[in-house]
């Protein structure tokens, strides 16, 4: 199974502050996700990248530029039916305790998103083992489940509609800091052994250079570098990417505090 | 336990004049919840006035030590052994007891800021309250003491945040105000648990510093609960690294990172990507360790 190509093209999403002068959150964007690719989006926090998560699947109107899946326009999600294409584009998002349906069961909000598989969608159960839950959790509601699991339920319900592209913005950043490498980890597989590609988001620098093939990194709503993981910490050439890396700490057992000059 | 790979205290730690001596001492501290082993005999001595971190992996009981060290375990939890603190065995403390203890004479930061803090309490008032209760103070001259604790964190200024809220501060600052809030009472012992996983590289590089300068100049004796050994190599005086509920090594920040004796903590440095060990040198020679690991 082959998804479709995901094409960003400077896109720019505004927002208008009262009493202040309106804010670019994103501004001139272009790249392009290829099917099958594990794309790091990494930046830090105010730096554009969660709104782009957003514009990408039609969630902020776009000021500028344009969002295209496959030979589709993606445009501003409103109240009317979705292209069905459209759907192939799924999202994980932050805090699974506001993602999930707290009065439905599991299995049924897994269920309601199996139905828009394009050909035969796996069982519930598949979907369970897949995140490593118990088949059991089908019959359980969100409350009886921890951060951790909530979230592989997230990716669960998003994997039951065969995506091309998944979107995981922040998706580890509220789960306890050891269970997050697992969950990102169990993202790439997921997505990668179904043929979707993958754009993960996060600030968490360390782990998306353990899942991504590549890498872009935002400052203030612009793309400053791009690049192949390896080669992006092997040798950054932007001033910012260089000081992000410079201020992750070494293993080097000398006791040395990076330093960090404050833009 | 035999099979901890103990060292007394070599490496390259600096001598800050700090008084010697063990601020807390932990013997066979035993932990489990509905007859489940969760600490299974932790001895630990931290010593005064300087950084143990306590590393592992998930579901390895290190925050569940610290929470013992603070007595905030689940009420289920059945808790055996010995935590010695200032000549007072804290296991099986009232909790009376623990209300001059916790907060004023042994504090904690947790992972996140924004569920730390109360989000509809001024800072004002987050950094006066447990004073006025645990020392006494009037109004007035807590909030005073406030105003200089977030002047000594590194927060913009400090009157003005006192009249504000967290949801207007970034989780730096917020973070920030979290240690100002646990060193509001002058504690001897602060436990963090993953203090900096929420934040930001570049934020966090300040966190560290922060937490550096408090221990130097206070005196204080921090408990750093973290999986990632950046911090801890830039932190950490010692290391404890806890696997199933035990200790399995211990011993300077040097020597457990550079020459790990004990397999598991060999295992979880060389799963570190090799760029940052090769870039600090850490691997001497390049090319020369390969052949000796």
């Amino acid at each position: 199974m082959m998804g479709e190509q995901l094409t960003i093209d400077d896109v720019r999403v505004t927002y208008n502050v009262a009493g202040r002068a309106a804010l670019n959150a994103v501004d001139g964007v272009s790249f392009t996700l290829t099917p099958g690719a594990v794309l790091g989006l990494v930046g830090e926090s105010g730096c554009g990248k969660s709104t782009l998560a957003r514009a990408i699947c039609g969630l902020v109107p776009l000021s500028g530029g344009s969002v295209t899946f496959g030979d589709v326009p993606v445009g501003s999600m409103g109240l009317s039916g979705r292209d069905p294409r459209l759907l192939r584009i799924q999202m994980v998002f932050q805090n699974p305790y506001a993602s999930l349906n707290p009065r439905r069961r599991i299995g049924k909000q897994i269920e309601d998103a199996r139905r828009i598989h394009p050909t035969t969608a796996p069982t519930v159960g598949e979907l369970l083992d897949q995140v490593e839950l118990p088949r059991s959790a089908a019959a359980g509601y969100p409350f009886q489940f921890s951060g951790g699991q909530r979230q592989r339920i997230a990716i669960a319900r998003a994997m039951a509609t065969g995506p091309d592209v998944l979107i995981g913005d922040e998706p580890i950043a509220s789960l306890d800091a050891s269970l997050q490498s697992r969950v990102a980890q169990l993202m790439r597989r997921v997505a990668l052994e179904s043929g979707a590609s993958l754009l993960f988001i996060s600030h968490d620098l360390a782990i998306v250079r353990t899942i991504a093939d590549r890498v872009l990194v935002m400052n203030r709503g612009k793309v400053v570098e791009e690049g192949e993981t390896d080669a992006i910490w092997g040798a950054p050439q932007h001033p910012y990417t260089k000081r992000l890396l410079g201020a992750i700490p070494a293993v080097d057992g000398l006791g040395r505090i990076p330093l960090v000059a404050q833009p | 336990m035999s099979d901890v790979a103990s060292r007394s205290g070599a490496g390259d730690s600096s001598g800050r004049g700090t008084p010697q001596g063990a601020a807390v001492t932990v013997a066979g501290l035993r932990l489990t919840i509905d007859g489940k082993p969760i600490l299974n005999g932790i001895d630990l001595e931290l010593p005064r006035g300087k950084v143990t971190g306590l590393a592992g992996e998930s579901g390895s009981g290190k925050t569940m030590t610290g929470m013992t060290l603070i007595g905030l375990q689940p009420d289920n939890a059945v808790v055996t052994g010995s935590v010695l603190f200032d000549g007072r065995e804290l296991v099986g403390l009232p909790a009376r007891e623990w209300g001059s203890v916790r907060g004023t004479r042994i504090a904690m930061v947790f992972q996140d800021p924004t569920a730390s803090l109360h989000p509809m309490l001024s800072i004002g008032r987050q950094l006066t309250d447990h004073q006025r209760h645990h020392l006494g103070l009037p109004k007035r001259e807590a909030l005073a003491r406030a105003e200089s604790l977030l002047e000594r964190v590194g927060v913009p200024d400090p009157a003005g945040a006192l009249k504000k809220y967290p949801h207007e501060f970034s989780g730096g600052q917020l973070q920030r105000i979290a240690i100002a809030s646990a060193i509001a009472c002058d504690p001897e012992l602060l436990i963090a648990d993953e203090p900096t996983t929420a934040l930001d590289v570049t934020v966090q590089a300040g966190i560290l510093a922060l937490l550096r300068s408090l221990c130097d100049d206070l005196g204080l004796t921090v408990v750093l609960i973290t999986h990632d050994f950046g911090v801890l190599s830039s932190l950490a005086d010692e290391i404890a690294v806890m696997r199933g509920g035990v200790i399995v090594e211990h011993g300077s920040r040097y020597d457990v990172i550079r020459q790990p004796t004990h397999p598991y903590t060999r295992e979880l440095i060389e799963s570190l990507p090799m760029h940052e060990l090769a870039e600090a040198g850490a691997l001497g020679a390049p090319g020369a360790s390969e052949g000796t690991e």
